[in-house]
């Protein structure tokens, strides 16, 4: 199956992970706390939040490295419970943070190693294609030690691919990387999108998770929003265009309020317009011919997007946890 | 999912690989068995032609607890580094989210450690008998150290003591927070085994070949236990964040499936919103 961005798994297809009220406590300290929600096969779902919100220790917890204190979950069609860690772990790939190679061996044997332990042989064929997906076929013979931490990334990648998992999660897959070695990492995850494996991708850049990400949940120790970028955007904030003119109106209030469609209006600078709409597209030609027989002289005029970034700003700024992190 | 001796090998072929690429392990397994060969020699070359029959049966018994001291002590601090090493050097977590068992994770790395120390043991064995044979003046050594028991003793003492250094060691490892203290306490494990050694080396027992499978089969049966204790003491989550596992509790309820945005209230709601 091939699916490009946009073609948002739709709720009819097989469910890769789902979480269910699942909590997880160390003694007296909450890493996260009834999180709820669900990932579609072949989905690519971001995980934001700011440091010691959980996003990693949900990781390990759906990687059967921890046990949840409480709640349950099913990854990659299998119930999330002790015994089923090594069936969980056969068919999921975890790439943590740290790729810890062993740095005494050479890639091909750190890849080797891992295919041996997915139960794979003759794993030449399959170490090939992994390390020509991310582009380090030459490198196969160096040892890790000697490689950048870009280099490194991209075998912790590598080994995330040999046994072709039906869930893999990525734990800030681009931390600390230079940003075309980012941009490669962003190619490789829109290449596993295009072979409809379900990525779920923990990340500090919004940036990141705004171009890669089908949805992107948000988490500070319990889950604040689930949802596409566009539809977090227009939850949070409404719509507005943003009027610049080339001097101050007289009489702003006389323009836009006799203008259809306009809800509200503020100035934002001296000679620069926010106006609330419904309907940014129809309402702007309105706008523009109200101006014009206002005698303005327009210099713009565009609808004004709110990127992640504000939304997660938005959210976290609402919470005092984690202001105070 | 079953035990795999297949991912057993692969631990134990990454193991001897590191091994043999790292100097400080190449030197450690190679500088010791040399004092511990050479301190016997020169002891078997100094008992003269003259000497009592007594005390040529108590300079060989000096000399096998000295050659069953390099099994029991060589992987000790190899062992002691196993897991604690990795998670240093933060390779044990990407092990660690692989199908890969406690058991076969922890089996191949004590083979990784077994095998070059009762290799080397043998070796020594081999190398102590031979210049016996060639080089030593009294004839009675060559007899004390031909002795069925001693022999038996050393093809059965060399691995079961490996096994009971390589057990604590890991042990320790599984259970330490740094490497030095590991290897440090992981040093002391071969006391105990070694105490008994000494008993028999210096005829407290005498040695015999009903005593040396008595011997054999009590370190058998320790190192059997050891492994299941080092196996419950393995736990994954320790390992990983520094804190026990705890019991998940109850839990449920309905989660939708992918769709419309869902706000979540911050306090005291539910997930759905």
């Amino acid at each position: 199956m091939v699916r490009a961005r946009g073609d948002t798994p739709s709720a009819t297809q097989p469910t890769a992970l789902i979480v269910d009220h699942l909590t997880k406590r160390f003694g007296e300290r909450t890493a996260f706390q009834d999180v709820s929600f669900t990932v579609a096969s072949g989905e690519v779902f971001g995980f934001l939040g700011p440091n010691g919100a959980g996003k990693t220790t949900t990781v390990r917890t759906l990687g059967t490295l921890i046990a949840p204190t409480s709640g349950s979950a099913s990854v990659a069609g299998i119930p999330l419970t002790s015994d089923n860690g090594p069936e969980i772990r056969q068919r999921i790939s975890v790439m943590p943070e740290n790729p810890g190679l062993y740095q005494r061996l050479t890639v091909i044997e750190n890849l080797q190693l891992f295919a041996s332990l997915y139960g794979q042989r003759n794993a030449g064929p399959r170490i090939n294609a992994a390390l020509e997906a991310v582009n380090l076929t030459a490198r196969g013979h160096d040892l890790c030690g000697s490689l950048s931490k870009g280099l490194r990334q991209r075998v912790g990648l590598a080994r995330a691919l040999l046994n072709d998992p039906a869930v893999m999660f990525l734990d800030e897959p681009t931390s600390g990387l230079d940003p075309v070695a980012a941009r490669e990492v962003h190619d490789l995850i829109n290449g596993l999108r295009q072979r409809g494996v379900t990525v779920f991708l923990t990340t500090h850049r919004l940036e990141e998770a705004e171009r890669l990400c089908d949805r992107v949940a948000i988490l500070n120790t319990t889950l604040r929003l689930v949802g596409k970028p566009d539809e977090l955007r227009e939850s949070l904030f409404s719509r507005s265009l943003l009027v610049e003119t080339l001097a101050p109106l007289a009489a702003p209030g006389d323009v836009f309020n006799s203008t259809n469609g306009v809800e509200s209006w503020q100035t934002e600078r001296e000679s620069s317009y926010v106006l609330s709409v419904a309907d940014p597209r129809n309402i702007a030609p309105q706008v523009v011919r109200a101006l014009v027989a206002a005698g303005a002289d327009i210099v713009s005029i565009t609808e004004s997007r709110h990127s992640l970034e504000d939304v997660y700003l938005q959210l976290i700024n609402e919470d005092p946890e984690a202001s105070r992190r | 999912m079953k035990f795999s001796f297949g991912r057993l090998i692969a631990v134990l072929r990454k193991e001897l690989r590191e091994y043999r690429r790292s100097p400080f392990i190449v030197g450690t397994m190679a500088v010791l068995p040399l004092v511990f060969l050479v301190e016997p020699l020169i002891t078997i070359f100094r008992i003269g032609p003259s000497v009592s029959a007594n005390a040529v049966e108590k300079a060989v018994g000096g000399t096998f607890l000295l050659l069953l001291i390099a099994p029991a002590l060589l992987p000790a601090v190899i062992a002691a580094y196993s897991v604690v090493g990795e998670r240093e050097q933060g390779t044990l977590e990407p092990l660690l989210t692989t199908p890969l068992r406690r058991e076969e994770l922890l089996l191949g790395k004590a083979l990784g450690v077994v095998v070059p120390a009762v290799g080397i043991a043998y070796v020594l064995f081999a190398v102590v008998q031979i210049c016996a044979r060639l080089f030593a003046s009294n004839p009675a050594v060559v007899s004390a150290l031909g002795q069925g028991p001693h022999i038996l003793a050393e093809i059965l003492f060399a691995p079961l003591l490996a096994g009971w250094s390589i057990w604590v060691g890991i042990g320790i490892s599984a259970r330490a927070s740094d490497v030095r203290v590991a290897q440090q306490l992981g040093t002391l494990s071969s006391i105990p085994p070694l105490a008994v050694v000494a008993l028999v080396s210096f005829n407290v027992f005498t040695p015999s070949v009903t005593l040396a499978v008595v011997f054999a089969l009590v370190l058998l049966v320790a190192d059997v236990i050891l492994f299941r204790i080092v196996s419950a003491l393995f736990d994954r989550e320790r390992l990983i964040t520094g804190a026990r596992a705890q019991r998940p509790s109850g839990g449920g309820g309905h989660v939708p499936p992918p769709g419309a945005v869902r706000r979540i209230p911050r306090i005291g709601g539910t997930a759905d919103g």
